[in-house]
């Protein structure tokens, strides 16, 4: 039996007891629905805010009372157009909406209005890093229009299941990943990108804990190098990037475990339990179930002419993948760098602000995306709620660039301005933090070093140069941290030699 | 005052012959001593409320040509805070929170609702027998149906319970009750009256209208009923036309068209008689005669009863018993509550209409029956089309039969072949009427106007120059 | 094309309607009948036709965004079978 050192083991390969291996390759196929965040429902007038008591934003076309009907929203339409032009996709100048039919006590008209054979978005791509410094491009076959259920609520009543029609008519855009997935980190990375799209273009809140952003993973497994598809199963529930990663390596894992026991996957829905980290088979409320989808009668075709597309392109955003391209052309920054600085807006925003003021693009790039984001994690804030602006925290680093104090003096100038003691000039002055930079005085201060120390002085000139950071270490303490580490490391070591 | 049309009235009201409250009583109690069963809700004390701020508005000047006219409105409109059933036990329960966008229009003329016609359940019949609330009779002879599923409409209109009603027609809804019971109906070109607040049967073929005495009645309730609604998509933004203004126009010249189809077997000779006769009437009134072919008509049966049933078998998943409406007693369970409250909610016929349509929707048969029906639908435009462009108007029978008898058709499919001539019309989307035009066997005989998208101007004025020059629309059943 | 009545029971099901043993067999017959109708349909030449789902030829109207709707839970709520804390009520459902 060959023995795999786990370390170097390839995504996939399992040693079963049989004394065999067989190669398994993972097939993953990503379904996100994406809240629109517009003021007023998919069909209806009524408001989309969240949390609102229940049923209170259920309007008479929301509830499916008899004779109401739906009518368009444009905001809807513009937003799933944005989308379809940020991944590069087919817009489909004509749409057209489907009745896709089934029972449930949260879907009021007994039918969730989408679209089906023709969707607004058709064919796009996007491309993800796959950790290893590589890029994938992950297929997107198309994203369409469709309106929310509302909820069912199990644990109000011991007897009864709640509905609360609020989020009923709410925009979702569906959007359908082709099976290009090969493992969970990759779903993982596709989902995030998506996530951090939407939200760039301003369509959606990515609040995955109160639902604007669901992912429901569609995985098989086939044995490596076959060309059909393995049967799939459709997971559900899944409400954070992690909780993706587990259910998929779960259900890979129950898969490959049936497969090699000679069973055979069932088609199915299966939800993810967070708690118990497990799947489980969804007890079939869509059993055998026919949606007998067909264009609604209510809805004419959506129409986009040539003056709305152009409309839509011209109000686009810089899409991430343009301004990373131009901070590594323009700004002359790392790949890597550009490309963390563009993965959210807001970060993105607030560098540039920072540019705009005068502050250096490189000093600017390691600050955020060194200290900022520590000390925004540590206080669990974010970037949109940081107390210090991009303005204030550019005339920090600008302090920095100026040689007006050091790195190091800079995090506590950065703490103070936290704590909204003013802004870095007005730290630096009251508390007297300028960096010394006087040579002469460095100089002075490193000659009583030197002649105090005697015996470090002997075992740094005999070889131990580690000694350096004592010496270092003693300026600066003499110096309150003040004096500049550049002038001291080059004094040190003409004295020292 | 029952005989007067809603144009006498109006003036009538005008000149204070008489008040909308005594109008509205005198009409209330013909009502209470009808055994015709036209109403499923009689809405008296909120009539003489609707009565009596009428009358104010009257005394002030403030009135419009249509303030204090009752009406009998077709219990598929939702009325705010009045009961709408729909002709169902499914609905029995329900009393509409909301307005439908016509029974706010009629409100706002300062019409008086007298209340709730009986009809068909939820707009499925051709007899109005199949209503929860039991079968509505014919003015003319109680024996025999008036005609549905606007049956109650109609039969309030003809025995003069109210001066107009409303209607819908879906496949000759309108048309065909009042052809059966000798008063004027119009469905109006789809996208002209707005569907929002009618309770859908099928979404691309329903339009509501007015059934009256006279054209020049529908002319005025047109106007009040038709004009653009922003909540519903499928409701066209195009102005609308003073319907009473054109209606003296002559029609010398008017090319009427008559299927061949129409006049086939089938067909009763005395209906025929009758409906030639009319003809002739408008040949002496200068217009000329040819003959057209729509040779796809006998598909329009089995392409309606496709594209409704598909259409409703969607449209009734609502009714589940969750929100509103009727529900089953002590359901156990999720299961048993929708399969019960819709069981029993619903009657035989719809039921039917609701399978047909699942079934022609599912899987594996979409092709075959929805897409193969939508396109036969296609070329039924297509003869339209090409007819109008050789004739102005369309004309022949309503249906093949004048009235029936309560009880006579034992299935369905009987009843849905004497559709015939009604259905093409609504599957293309143009206007019709039906008009009196005479009798046979002492029942009455309907002829129909087929016009171009649009062209309701045009029946209108065809529809008034005939009942200027013939009394069929003034006559009335004994008793009345 | 002829219903069985399985299938009859079937299709009741989709549409949650319930078709017992003693009725089925008429259901089925029924609905056989109608069905009879449409055996014509198939003989139709549409070659080269496009269906027709609406009469009109136009395209879907948009509405401005904006919240034009308030809050009538209360009237909702009042005409419901079964109401409970603002919510509908069903049975319990598991899913």
């Amino acid at each position: 039996m060959q023995r795999i050192n786990s370390k170097v083991r390839p995504i996939g390969i399992r040693d079963c007891q049989k004394g065999c291996s067989m190669v398994w390759e993972t097939v993953i196929g990503l379904e996100i629905h994406s809240q629109l965040k517009t003021k007023s429902k998919i069909f209806s007038g009524a408001s989309t805010a969240f949390g609102a008591t229940p049923n209170s934003q259920a309007c008479a076309v929301d509830l499916g009372l008899p004779g109401v009907l739906p009518v368009l929203n444009k905001e809807v339409v513009k937003m799933a157009v944005t989308f379809g032009l940020a991944i590069d996709a087919k817009i489909n100048k004509r749409s057209i909406f489907a009745r896709k039919n089934y029972f449930y006590p949260d879907l009021p008209k007994g039918y969730q209005i989408s679209q089906f054979e023709l969707p607004i978005v058709g064919e796009g791509e996007i491309e993800i890093s796959t950790g290893d410094g590589k890029v994938k491009k992950v297929g997107i076959t198309r994203a369409h229009l469709e309106e929310d259920a509302g909820k069912s609520i199990h644990d109000l009543y011991d007897d009864y299941t709640a509905v609360d029609l609020n989020r009923a008519g709410t925009p979702l855009l569906e959007i359908v990943s082709d099976p290009d997935m090969s493992s969970a980190k990759e779903a993982v990375a596709y989902a995030k990108k998506i996530h951090a799209l939407v939200q760039y273009i301003g369509i959606c809140d990515g609040n995955m804990q109160e639902g604007s952003f669901r992912c429901d993973a569609n995985v098989s497994i086939r044995k490596q190098g076959a060309e059909k598809l393995g049967t799939r199963a459709e997971l559900k529930n899944i409400n954070s990037f992690k909780f993706l990663e587990k259910a998929i390596n779960l259900e890979v894992e129950r898969q490959q475990d049936i497969l090699e026991e000679g069973g055979s996957v069932v088609q199915e829905t299966r939800l993810y339990d967070a708690v118990k980290n497990e799947t489980r088979s969804m007890r079939s409320k869509e059993e055998a179930n026919d949606y007998r989808y067909f264009p609604d009668p209510d809805l004419l075709p959506v129409d986009i002419d040539d003056e709305l597309l152009e409309q839509i392109r011209s109000n686009l955003p810089e899409l991430p993948t343009e301004k990373k391209q131009r901070f590594v052309s323009e700004l002359g920054l790392s790949d890597y760098d550009a490309e963390v600085l563009t993965s959210q807006k807001a970060v993105a925003d607030y560098f540039e602000a920072m540019l705009d003021v005068g502050a250096d693009s490189k000093l600017s790039a390691n600050w955020v995306m060194g200290e900022l984001s520590a000390v925004l994690k540590k206080n669990q804030t974010d970037i949109e709620n940081c107390p210090v602006s991009a303005q204030a925290f550019a005339e920090l680093v600008m302090r920095i660039a100026d040689d007006t104090i050091s790195g190091k003096i800079a995090k506590d100038v950065f703490k103070a301005m936290w704590q909204g003691e003013g802004s870095a000039d007005e730290i630096i002055n009251s508390k007297g933090l300028k960096q010394m930079t006087d040579s002469g005085a460095i100089e002075g201060i490193i000659e009583k070093i030197i002649a105090n120390n005697s015996a470090q002085v002997e075992q740094y000139k005999g070889g131990n140069t580690k000694l350096l950071g004592f010496f270092v270490g003693q300026v600066m303490k003499a110096t309150q941290g003040k004096a500049n580490p550049k002038q001291v490391n080059q004094l040190l070591n003409e004295k020292l030699s | 005052m029952h005989k007067l049309t809603v144009a006498e009235l109006s003036k009538g009201l005008k000149n204070k012959e008489f008040s909308s409250v005594e109008l509205t009583e005198h009409f209330l109690n013909r009502i209470k001593v009808s055994d015709l069963n036209a109403f499923i809700t009689v809405t008296d004390d909120l009539a003489l409320v609707q009565a009596q701020a009428a009358d104010a508005k009257i005394a002030n000047g403030n009135a419009g040509i249509l303030t204090g006219i009752p009406y009998a409105h077709k219990d598929i409109f939702c009325t705010k805070g009045v009961k709408t059933s729909a002709g169902s036990k499914i609905l029995d329960p329900f009393i509409s929170p909301y307005d439908a966008t016509v029974s706010h229009k009629l409100n706002s003329a300062d019409m008086i609702m007298l209340g709730k016609a009986n009809m068909d359940e939820l707009a499925m019949g051709s007899s109005n027998e199949k209503s929860f609330y039991g079968p509505v009779k014919n003015p003319w002879n109680k024996n025999k149906v008036p005609g549905g599923s606007s049956g109650g409409s109609a039969a309030a209109v003809a025995g003069r319970l109210s001066p107009f009603a409303t209607g819908t027609d879906t496949g000759g809804s309108i048309r065909q009750p009042a052809s059966l019971c000798g008063i004027t109906g119009i469905k109006p070109t789809y996208g002209r009256v707005s569907r929002y607040g009618m309770i859908a049967y099928a979404s691309s073929l329903d339009q509501g209208g007015p059934l009256t005495q006279t054209a020049q009645d529908a002319a005025l309730v047109m106007n009040v009923m038709a004009g653009f609604d922003e909540k519903d998509s499928t409701s066209v933004d195009r102005a609308v036309p003073d319907y009473t203004q054109n209606l003296g126009n002559s029609i010398e010249g008017l090319k009427i068209g008559l299927p061949k189809e129409f006049f086939s077997e089938g067909l009763d000779s005395g209906v025929a008689e009758v409906v030639m006769a009319a003809v002739k009437e408008f040949e002496a009134m200068g217009a000329s005669v040819q003959e057209i072919s729509l040779p796809n008509s006998a598909h329009a049966i089995p392409t309606y009863y496709i594209v409704a049933p598909c259409e409703c078998s969607s449209n009734l998943s609502r009714l589940d018993g969750v929100r509103y409406g009727y529900r089953c007693e002590n359901p156990k369970d999720l299961e048993d509550l929708y399969l019960r409250s819709r069981s029993e909610g619903f009657g035989a016929e719809v039921k039917r209409r609701i399978m047909i349509g699942t079934y022609a929707l599912s899987a594996g048969y979409y092709d075959a029956y929805y897409l193969k029906a939508q396109k036969v639908r296609h070329l039924i435009s297509e003869d339209f089309k090409k007819a109008f462009q050789s004739v102005d108007v369309i004309m022949g029978p309503v249906s093949p039969t004048t009235a029936f008898d309560l009880g006579a058709f034992k299935d369905s499919v009987s009843m849905y072949l004497a559709d015939i001539y009604t259905l093409s019309l609504n599957l293309a989307g143009l206007p019709g009427m039906s008009i009196p035009a005479g009798f046979s066997n002492n029942m009455p005989v309907g002829l129909q106007l087929i016009g171009n998208y649009w062209s309701e101007e045009m029946l209108l004025n065809a529809a008034h120059q005939f009942q200027g020059e013939t009394d069929w629309h003034s006559r009335l059943p004994e008793g009345v | 094309m002829s219903l069985s009545e399985q299938q009859v029971k079937e299709i009741a099901y989709l549409a949650r309607l319930s078709v017992d043993d003693g009725e089925v067999e008429q259901t089925t017959a029924e609905l056989n009948n109608i069905l009879d109708l449409m055996a014509d349909l198939a003989k139709i030449d549409t070659q080269g036709v496009s269906p027709m789902s609406h009469p009109l030829n136009m395209s879907q109207r948009l509405r401005e965004d904006e919240v034009s709707e308030i809050d009538q839970s209360q009237e909702f709520l009042a005409i419901a079978p079964q109401t409970g804390k603002n919510h509908f009520l069903v049975p319990t459902v598991i899913e």
